[in-house]
């Protein structure tokens, strides 16, 4: 997935009153009119490429009935209407129910996910914000598990996850939190549910971490020496000037954040493999699975319409919600 | 300004605790695969007391890990080239012109960042299967077809960040150089490009390991000889044995580059991402 930045077509009130947010380009026309559109054309030859089509046909795929008789030629698979869309909201059958049941594990892992990933990126900023001997050396550990690449990093959490082998299960001993002689099981069954948590989280926060710290960098430190002679306490300053400070930033980070997190499919895909427990089905997931093994990819790409609508809506709201919040200020 | 006692420990409690859910994995990552198999498949041990580096040798005959790192390396550096070039072009146009559409593109972009991979996967997957079928273009198992999809999450964040990063370069700089009889071209890539380094590298960096460690398109979009690491790791899972110990080599092995590189250029990324993403 990629990164989002603020940008005012986004949210053109709240960028408003942000002083350097809105830089309306220089008007050049009359001769050389042409150049933008020479220069934007290749972006636009890709796009059309690689999201607009593939998009197109995605909707389209998802008013059919696609299964494996038709991959190979599919403008013979059958029309349904709305049929798969029918099949996957209808929560009473077998096919609905599933997938309520991983977008119920799904919300819950993104809150969480997000919510920690996003207070230990803050909190690791905050502790680094002044210079001490050593911080270069924090700072740089942080940012290791964001380099490591993702299933390097997640492969590693599932060999410490292991049930007799496992490094987990022997610190856990060692802290007499655990039976050692009946160590339990963390990649089968409910905790699946926590594993996958830890392992999101040690691969997302570094990310926090790095936005937040170069947030900090724009808050004027007067502000904290004014507020310190004041006799304001290190944690009234960082409600009063660091969160404030950071709005911005924040506003871009969370959502990000959980855009990434709610479609996060790595984790749940490296960490089960092919015996996903129900407490890891996260929905991607659950999407890809139901697509290549029942090999029906009309209904996989009705439930990934689906997703796009919800996921589109939350952020929809977020955006509104900003928007509001940040025009009242 | 002076630190009570209370930052200072918050500030030890955070790092300490921060530290060791940081490298506690790199420590098991590393250490297990410095020991024999029989160790890795045992009750796990602190120390590789049976220290050997026979997995870092294992490891290349195990399984092909040669080819799928080179097929890494070549279609992770070609998405991320490949979309920064084009970016460069589109976000400069963004950036200093007014024209019809600007605004359509950029929300389009931005709109393309939401999308879950699934919903690109699945088309992009009929589409190659039927232009095999009737233009005879095998584009699953190609390097093509890989480096297609991979440009669906590289290029829209590549536009997106530089032209955040270009909207910060002044203005005056262009008119200085079209005052010296500069085209836009030529201020483009002789002026701006210069000034951009910083984000221009923070895109590479950015995009080469997202690239590295995508997964979702590889697993399904690669075959036997084009099979990317990301994919390929898997293979050290047998029916007979889990490899535990080649397994930990092999991820000590393929995160080397990507975090040296990173650690490297780590002043570049974070410049280019605040000057580029936090506004």
């Amino acid at each position: 997935m990629v990164l989002t930045t603020e940008k005012p077509e986004v949210a053109p009130r709240g960028a408003a009153s942000r002083p350097g947010a809105v830089k309306l380009p220089k008007k050049k026309r009359a001769a050389g009119w042409w150049l933008p559109f020479a220069l934007i054309a290749p972006a636009i030859v890709f796009e059309l490429l690689i999201h607009v089509i593939p998009m197109a046909v995605g909707i389209w795929m998802s008013f059919l009935k696609l299964t494996q008789f038709y991959i190979a030629n599919w403008g013979a698979a059958p029309f349904v209407g709305l049929g798969n869309y029918q099949i996957a909201l209808n929560f009473n059958g077998a096919q609905g129910q599933a997938l309520l049941s991983s977008f119920v594990v799904t919300c819950g892992y993104t809150i969480l996910v997000v919510g920690i990933a996003w207070a230990l990126g803050m909190a690791a900023a905050v502790a680094l914000q002044k210079t001490f001997r050593g911080r270069a050396i924090f700072r740089t550990m942080f940012l290791i598990p964001y380099a490591v690449p993702v299933f390097a990093g997640i492969i590693t959490w599932k060999f410490m996850f292991q049930q007799n082998t496992g490094v987990i299960n022997q610190i856990l001993g060692a802290l007499h939190l655990i039976d050692p002689n009946n160590p339990p099981f963390w990649l089968i069954g409910n905790n699946a549910f926590a594993a996958m948590v830890i392992v999101a989280i040690w691969k997302l926060w570094p990310f926090a971490f790095l936005m937040l710290m170069a947030g900090l960098q724009t808050i004027n430190e007067d502000l904290y020496e004014a507020a310190s002679l004041d006799g304001a306490k290190p944690f009234r300053q960082w409600r009063n000037i660091t969160l404030p400070g950071l709005g911005a930033v924040n506003n871009v980070l969370l959502l990000v954040l959980f855009l990434w997190t709610f479609n996060d499919f790595n984790t749940p895909f490296i960490l089960f493999g092919g015996a996903e427990p129900p407490a890891g089905d996260l929905v991607s997931f659950h999407i890809y699975n139901t697509s290549f093994i029942t090999l029906n990819f009309g209904f996989g790409s009705a439930m990934s319409v689906l997703l796009l609508l919800f996921l589109m809506l939350v952020s929809a709201i977020y955006l509104a919600f900003i928007n509001r919040r940040s025009r009242r200020a | 300004m002076r630190e009570t006692t209370g930052f200072k420990t918050f500030r030890i409690i955070t790092l300490a605790v921060l530290a060791v859910f940081v490298l506690l994995p790199l420590y098991v990552m590393i250490t297990s695969a410095l020991k024999p198999l029989v160790d890795v498949q045992g009750k796990f041990t602190w120390w590789p007391t049976n220290f050997t580096i026979q997995p870092f040798i294992d490891i290349w005959s195990t399984i092909p890990l040669a080819s799928y790192f080179i097929n890494s390396v070549i279609v992770a550096t070609s998405a991320s080239v490949i979309s920064v070039i084009i970016a460069i072009f589109a976000s400069y146009a963004i950036s200093r012109y007014k024209f019809r559409g600007r605004n359509t593109f950029t929300t389009t972009i931005l709109a393309t960042q939401m999308f879950p991979g699934v919903l690109f996967l699945l088309p992009l997957y009929l589409i190659f299967i039927n232009i095999s079928q009737t233009l005879g273009i095998q584009l699953i198992g190609s390097y093509l077809g890989l480096i297609i999809t991979y440009l669906t999450f590289t290029l829209p964040f590549a536009i997106w960040m530089l032209t955040g990063y270009f909207d910060n370069i002044p203005r005056e700089l262009d008119e200085a150089a079209t005052v010296d009889g500069s085209t836009a071209i030529g201020t483009l890539l002789r002026v701006i490009l210069p000034v951009a380094r910083p984000g221009i590298v923070a895109v590479l960096v950015y995009s080469f390991i997202t690239a590295w460690g995508e997964v979702l398109f590889a697993s399904v979009l690669t075959t036997q000889t084009s099979r990317t690491l990301a994919v390929g790791l898997g293979e050290y899972s047998t029916q007979v044995n889990v490899y535990w110990n080649q397994i930990m080599a092999a991820s000590v092995v393929v995160s080397i580059p990507v975090v040296i590189g990173f650690l490297l250029l780590q002043r570049n990324f974070v410049a280019g991402l605040s000057a580029g993403a936090v506004k």
